[in-house]
């Protein structure tokens, strides 16, 4: 009796969080701007890929993605070692300060970027676009790989370090050669969480962007606002099944190396 | 791998990038336009106090219902196995990797006037609009932020360990005494987290409101506004904003750590 | 001896954040033998063997290889290897990988690595464990693996810190003689740290007992068993009744009101020292017999030998005899002289003196108020002028532990604790100096504890200016 209560009770809140986006993804084939049902069509599809401003966009998202992922992940695990390395106050001290793009609301991470940028850019003379917002996203990336690095890095057994030095590494080899491997799965999930939020992010991009530098967040907000635009709904979808198609990808990974890690 | 040196790219970041940036915001609210100390930015962003408690109040309905909706699902997940939870938290992760205008766009669709539910309640013969108000920018903010109340919940009562339950039965514990006694509890953290992490998004968002509630602003909409003519009142307000969910923070800790010396 | 030390230590200094943990360390490893560095925990045994390998520089002093100084020289320059306590094998390795390590850094050629580090694993019994995941290995063929890994790069040295400690105690008594003949076989110098001290009396060609950042003793195991240095080696190693004494003459002490022959000489006349005295060495004789007599209190039979529990003039003494006698039996302890082992007190000065001025004074509470390392210590009953010098003597019974956390000198280390048959000694070292304790408590060594101060059973007396 109480199990089936919870399993209906499960069912309708997986229904909530579900049909809105199945709702989404049917009327990307509807023939018609409306709610009423005119018919299959595939042509909303075609005009989103038809669309250059949305593949430019998406262009632009995929590149800001990818470096900001990619230098905050660089940037946020070297500051994790070396944070760890700070001691008592001073560490905390660091630690709160890193964490208050996290806590910070968005948008006054946004507006403050924003107030930043526009007075550099009259003091030297630059105008908020493509880098602003790449500096913008490493900003508030690397908070994550910081949180992300540094459980691993306090898991991690110190004389495996001193081990790799007292083999005859430097330094700079016993890193790469042992403690990269140990830190490796949180790296990843760092280097992931800030590619996923990266590519997700609107509000601060939206306060960072300048008036030409669009990304696709940024490109929904101009489709959907205030208009129904069945592109968008074709867009869903097609996001929709990136994602499991990603989410299938990972799972099947994890689950493979589960299974061999039992053997 | 003993040196703090690897720290030192970074914590000049967080200067120019995060410090340097919220100072520039503070000294805006407390200057006007000719950059002397001033305290008008303040009295004109006073206008938007009726706006600032109209958010918190939709914050506070959005967190409680997310809180009710979410507890008794994270507890019956997390007496599942292993295999059957992580398969569940990722069926809830899903939709939130949907971009988050496209989830919102997606409740302007169903919520429309002769979208699909006005239909249906059309057809019953109920009458009411059910896009442009407070109760749609609610549904709105739940949709948008449950998992984050699931998760954290999730998190902390799948540590509980089932012994624990049976162990109060066995001394005498009744159900609800069950619940009172050992579940609640152990799931306070969970709760300051979640509520944490679902109150500070919904207090300062913006674009829910302007999608799904019509003419009915939040406090996000008007930094975004008022910052496009005047850096001084929306820096005000932004302080403001900051100063609140702060506060709330620090509540919400102490909070937390009252309950644990309990 | 001294052109074959391979390792040199030269008034080794080393601090962590203000604490000092290694006191001016002096010690010469030779070539191809087995050295323990043996104490209890936080005796600073496992900074000297890191000191060895570079992990840590000491504030001053030197560290000669071959003689050579390499203080400031990295790790991974030294030719040294080091066996990790908990093993530290690369988890993303497998057991061939993690042992060919360190040749790969040397860049030799791919069927040499091979050839040695097959050499190797035949060397510690893991002949076929090549392709393994370290992971999966059990705590004894971890252990094995480290020490092969270490032994493939053909260090002069080979450094080993607690390598024993994870496993259990039947594996342990077995990877001992493994250890002893491994280092036989390979001819090469070992290190080893360890806090056991049946191991280190079990292995080593040496011994060096460490306390509280110094080196209390260094010597055969033998010698540190038989001639201890002082009542802390006496005690750590094996049993012994430690018994405070006073020494006559040469030649003579007095314990427990008793006169006995003894060997030792060069004493002042009536030194207080510390008289200890092995139970083995304890021969049971009728009570007329001899000269100290005892009440047979407890009796358990240990396999070999029955473990008797004496008591005699208050004093608990411990007895190992082949022959059983009755609960309630008094019995005579006959020592031969040459048994006797009499040393210096640890402590010299029979009570904790503290000569200081006089902070501020309440004559209204009759208080007076000093200031000992930087804090207020009020002594109640007791009037003396503000900026009287005066001396306390405080005897070991007028210290004590606070109970409720809240001393009147926090944070003092508890350097040793000897039970001297009646009570327990303790020596204690706060910020600035030592003290001498007496309790009935076994408090922990190596920890930290509140300590306080007995005034009414103190010895306070004004001291002029020239009296000092």
């Amino acid at each position: 009796m109480k199990k089936l209560r919870s399993k209906i009770y499960f069912i309708i809140i997986m229904a909530f969080l579900y049909l809105p986006i199945i709702y989404l993804i049917a009327y990307s084939f509807n023939d018609g701007k409306t709610s009423v049902w005119k018919g299959f069509t595939l042509k909303w599809y075609e005009a989103l890929f038809n669309d250059a401003q949305i593949m430019g966009s998406l262009y632009n998202t995929l590149i800001v993605a990818i470096l900001a992922s990619v230098i905050s992940t660089i940037l946020g695990t070297l500051a994790a070692i070396g944070i760890y390395n700070f001691k008592g106050g001073v560490r905390s001290a660091l630690q709160n300060v890193s964490n208050i793009p996290i806590i910070n609301p968005e948008i006054v991470t946004g507006v403050s970027l924003m107030l930043l940028f526009t007075f550099a850019g009259v003091m030297m003379g630059f105008e908020m676009g493509f880098w602003t917002v790449l500096l913008a996203h490493i900003g508030f990336c690397t908070p994550y790989v910081i949180l992300n690095v540094t459980p691993r890095i306090r898991q991690m057994d110190s004389s495996l370090y001193e081990a790799a030095l007292d083999l005859g590494c430097s330094p700079i080899q016993a890193f790469f050669k042992v403690v990269f491997h140990e830190l490796l799965p949180g790296i990843l999930s760092g280097f992931l969480i800030s590619f996923t939020y990266s590519l997700d992010d609107f509000v601060i991009t939206y306060f960072t962007r300048g008036s030409r530098f669009q990304t696709l967040p940024i490109q929904i907000y101009t489709m959907t606002h205030q208009r129904i635009n069945p592109k968008a709904n074709a867009l869903s979808a097609l996001m929709f099944v990136v994602i499991i198609v990603i989410l299938m990808i990972s799972n099947f990974a994890s689950m493979r190396k589960s299974k061999e890690a039992a053997r | 791998m003993k040196s703090k040196r690897p720290a030192v790219p970074y914590i000049g970041w967080m200067l120019i990038f995060t410090i340097v940036p919220l100072i520039m915001v503070v000294y805006y609210a407390f200057t006007d336009s000719k950059g002397h100390f001033s305290l008008e930015p303040f009295e004109n962003a006073s206008v938007y106090s009726e706006v600032f408690l109209y958010s918190l109040l939709i914050a506070l309905i959005s967190t409680f219902i997310c809180l009710v909706l979410a507890y008794p699902l994270a507890f019956s997940i997390s007496r599942c196995s292993d295999r059957a939870q992580s398969m569940i938290i990722m069926f809830l992760m899903v939709p939130m990797w949907m971009n988050f205008l496209l989830r919102i766009y997606a409740w302007v669709l169903i919520l429309q006037n002769y979208g699909p539910l006005d239909m249906i309640l059309n057809w019953f013969g109920i009458d009411v609009t059910l896009i442009g108000n407070s109760g749609a920018v609610v549904v709105g903010m739940v949709y948008e932020f449950l998992p984050f109340m699931i998760l954290p919940l999730h998190t902390v009562m799948s540590k509980i360990d089932s012994s624990l339950i049976e162990a109060a039965q066995d001394l005498g514990c009744s159900g609800f005494h069950v619940f009172r006694k050992v579940i609640f509890p152990l799931s306070v953290p969970g709760i300051i987290s979640g509520v944490t992490m679902v109150f500070v998004p919904t207090a300062s968002t913006f674009l829910v409101a302007q999608y799904l509630g019509g003419t009915q602003f939040m406090i996000g909409d008007v930094i975004e506004r008022v910052f496009q003519s005047d850096h001084h009142t929306g820096s005000a307000i932004a302080v403001v904003l900051m100063v609140v969910i702060l506060g709330f923070l620090v509540f919400m800790n102490r909070f937390g750590d009252k309950e644990a010396v309990n | 001896m001294k052109q074959n030390a391979v390792v040199s230590l030269k008034d080794i200094n080393f601090k962590y954040s203000n604490e000092v943990i290694l006191n001016n360390i002096s010690l010469d490893i030779f070539d191809k033998e087995f050295i323990t560095l043996l104490g209890p925990s936080g005796c600073g045994k496992t900074t000297t063997l890191r000191i060895i390998a570079g992990f840590e520089t000491p504030q001053s002093g030197e560290v000669y290889f071959e003689g050579k100084d390499v203080k400031s020289l990295p790790p991974y320059k030294r030719n040294v290897n080091t066996v990790f306590q908990k093993y530290a094998l690369f988890p993303h390795l497998n057991v061939f990988d993690n042992v060919a390590f360190g040749l790969k850094l040397k860049k030799l050629s791919k069927s040499e690595i091979e050839q040695k580090v097959k050499q190797m694993l035949a060397i510690v019994d893991l002949k076929g464990y090549e392709k393994r995941p370290v992971k999966n290995l059990s705590g004894g063929q971890q252990q094995r693996v480290a020490i092969a890994r270490a032994l493939v790069c053909d260090p002069k040295v080979v450094l080993l810190d607690e390598p024993l400690g994870a496993l259990d105690l039947k594996l342990r008594k077995d990877m001992q003689i493994e250890l002893k003949q491994l280092q036989q076989k390979t001819q090469k110098t070992f290190v080893y740290v360890t806090h056991d001290q049946e191991e280190a009396l079990t292995m080593s060609d040496r011994v060096c007992v460490m306390n509280n950042g110094v080196i209390a003793q260094v010597g055969t195991p033998e010698d540190i068993y038989n001639e201890p240095a002082n009542a802390f080696v006496a005690d750590f190693i094996g049993e012994a009744n430690i018994i405070n004494g006073i020494m006559l003459e040469d030649c003579k002490v007095r314990l427990l009101g008793v006169e006995l022959d003894c060997v030792d000489k060069g004493f002042a006349h009536n030194q207080p020292v510390d008289v200890v005295i092995r139970p083995e060495d304890i021969e049971v004789v009728a009570p007329e017999e001899a000269k100290l007599n005892g009440i047979v209190e407890d009796v358990i039979f240990k396999g070999v030998h029955f473990e008797m529990s004496v008591r005699c003039n208050n004093c608990q003494w411990l007895i190992h005899s082949t022959v059983s006698q009755k609960v309630g039996d008094t019995i005579g302890m006959r020592v031969d002289p040459f048994n006797i082992h009499i040393m210096d007190k640890m402590f010299l000065n029979p009570t904790n003196d503290i000569i200081t001025e006089v902070y501020y004074s309440d004559l209204e509470n009759n208080t007076t108020t000093i200031l000992l390392e930087g804090s207020e210590v009020t002594i109640p009953d007791t009037f003396y002028e503000e900026g009287a010098k005066i001396k306390i003597a405080l005897p070991p019974e007028a210290l004590y532990i606070a109970g409720d956390g809240v001393g009147q000198l926090d944070e003092v280390y508890i350097e040793s604790v000897i039970w001297k048959g009646e009570h327990n000694e303790i020596i204690l070292e706060s910020d600035e100096r030592k003290w001498i304790m007496q309790s009935d408590i076994d408090e922990q060594v190596a920890t930290y504890v509140p300590l306080c101060f007995d005034f009414s059973k103190a010895e306070i007396s004004e001291v002029s200016a020239d009296e000092e």
